[in-house]
């Protein structure tokens, strides 16, 4: 556990592939990914479903040049002109990848493997010149893992082990992302006691999560 | 709203929809018309609704003022949960699309093609688009329906013989429910199931790119 939100963040580097979870606003580690916006490393790959929206959040990423590469599903929406901005500069690369393409690849790489094939987007601009292959008479495309240097996650309650409990649909992105970094920070609701969250319960196992720091009340997080 | 002087508004189109969805399925309503059906199906009816953030039993929007942060749907707008409904994370989301769950994925439409190929998250020549989940749900869901305006804001076919805008997937569409006729994509081409009310083959053809056949139940004219 970790005293202070800043302190949480420490230790990201320059050049760092970041993953953060969350889907549109829900279950963001906003304080986390604000807390990575002061400490102001640079030329980051964002690995997130989205790309930010108005002045919370990632957007701060984009809108304090930090961001070299965005690897994202849905990155064009209402109100992220922060991004658009980065984008149209030629600042941010970004690499669109199909959302259940996204947590496969985050998935692949949590669990060592090297990649699978998928059905999604066979035949599609965002395919091209990837290899494919027919698997009983279907045409697959292959995808390769997606690891993170860090992972910026968020839940509802966690616990000193690391132990973490998601809420509703704000569990998302924020499971596969922690186990798919080289050190996973996680904001919580609430710290929990040792032993409080029944081990049935617990939807993220704190083997995978390095550090936890709680804002309370973190309400959209 | 000159679509209006001729076939269903995209009201009457969400009801007609509704109705053709059995008691019991699995559905999950795309972005945009699409989540219009959910207020139509019919009350006798049990329908399980997916969302990709990792809801299966998504509810209604909830009464203003009880809003749940940790609870919205694709269109990140807030929901509820309805009786029997379960979270997951993203990974088993999308392991429920593209592992055939679903039994019914209706998606916005762009363009479809008379093979059933899909474009629906890009015009031509755009530069930055979102894709999100729909690439997934048209590899994965056992059946697609896409529910779009028969023409777009110029008046041009949305129904074609090529797409034009970059591809969703390839061959993956089984039905279109326009505002003019409900069309069956098969091997042989597209054949109209429903017309809407006065609508004749003459009208349909008029703004529709490839040869449409007609079902016995909708040949009275």
């Amino acid at each position: 556990m970790v005293a202070s939100i800043d302190e949480a963040v420490a230790g990201v580097r320059d050049g760092d592939v970041v993953l953060v979870g969350g889907f549109g606003i829900g279950g963001v580690p906003l304080h986390l990914v604000e807390a990575l916006a002061r400490l102001g490393r640079r030329d980051l790959t964002l690995v997130s479903n989205n790309c930010g929206t108005g002045e919370i959040g990632l957007a701060l990423l984009f809108k304090n040049h930090l961001v070299r590469k965005a690897c994202a599903s849905f990155p064009a929406q209402a109100g992220n002109h922060h991004f658009v901005a980065a984008y149209e500069s030629g600042e941010c690369e970004l690499e669109l990848v199909p959302q259940g393409t996204l947590a496969e690849r985050l998935r692949a790489a949590a669990a060592g493997l090297g990649g699978f094939y998928t059905p999604t987007g066979a035949g599609t601009d965002l395919a091209a010149g990837k290899e494919t292959r027919e698997i009983d008479g279907r045409t697959y495309v292959f995808e390769r893992p997606l690891r993170g240097d860090v992972a910026l996650v968020s839940a509802h309650r966690g616990d000193r082990f690391g132990n973490l409990r998601h809420r509703r649909s704000s569990r998302n992105f924020n499971p596969v992302m922690a186990m798919a970094a080289r050190l996973t920070i996680a904001q919580v609701d609430e710290i929990a006691p040792a032993g409080a969250i029944d081990p049935d319960d617990v939807h993220t196992p704190g083997i995978f999560v390095d550090r936890v720091v709680e804002v309370p009340g973190g309400g959209g997080r | 709203m000159s679509e209006r002087k001729l076939g269903w508004t995209t009201a009457e189109l969400a009801a007609r929809l509704a109705s053709d969805i059995p008691d019991g399925a699995y559905v999950n309503l795309g972005i945009g018309l699409p989540t219009t059906v959910t207020a139509h199906i019919p009350p006798d009816r049990e329908v399980m609704h997916h969302s990709e953030n990792g809801i299966v039993g998504m509810g209604p929007p909830p009464p203003a003022g009880q809003e749940d942060p940790d609870l919205m749907d694709a269109g990140k707008n807030p929901c509820t949960l309805a009786l029997g409904a379960s979270i997951c994370d993203h990974t088993v989301s999308f392991t429920i699309i593209r592992g055939g769950r679903l039994d019914i994925a209706v998606l916005g439409g762009m363009q479809v093609s008379a093979r059933g190929d899909l474009a629906n998250w890009r015009v031509a020549g755009q530069k930055l688009g979102s894709v999100g989940g729909a690439m997934d749900l048209a590899a994965g869901a056992r059946q697609v329906w896409v529910m779009m305006t028969h023409t777009d804001k110029s008046g041009r076919p949305k129904v074609v013989h090529e797409c034009t805008y970059p591809l969703t997937a390839a061959r993956c569409v089984d039905r279109i429910y326009t505002t003019l006729a409900v069309l069956e994509v098969t091997e042989e081409g597209l054949v109209a199931i429903d017309l809407a009310p006065g609508v004749d083959a003459a009208a349909l053809e008029a703004c529709t790119e490839p040869a449409v056949r007609y079902a016995e139940s909708v040949a009275h004219f």
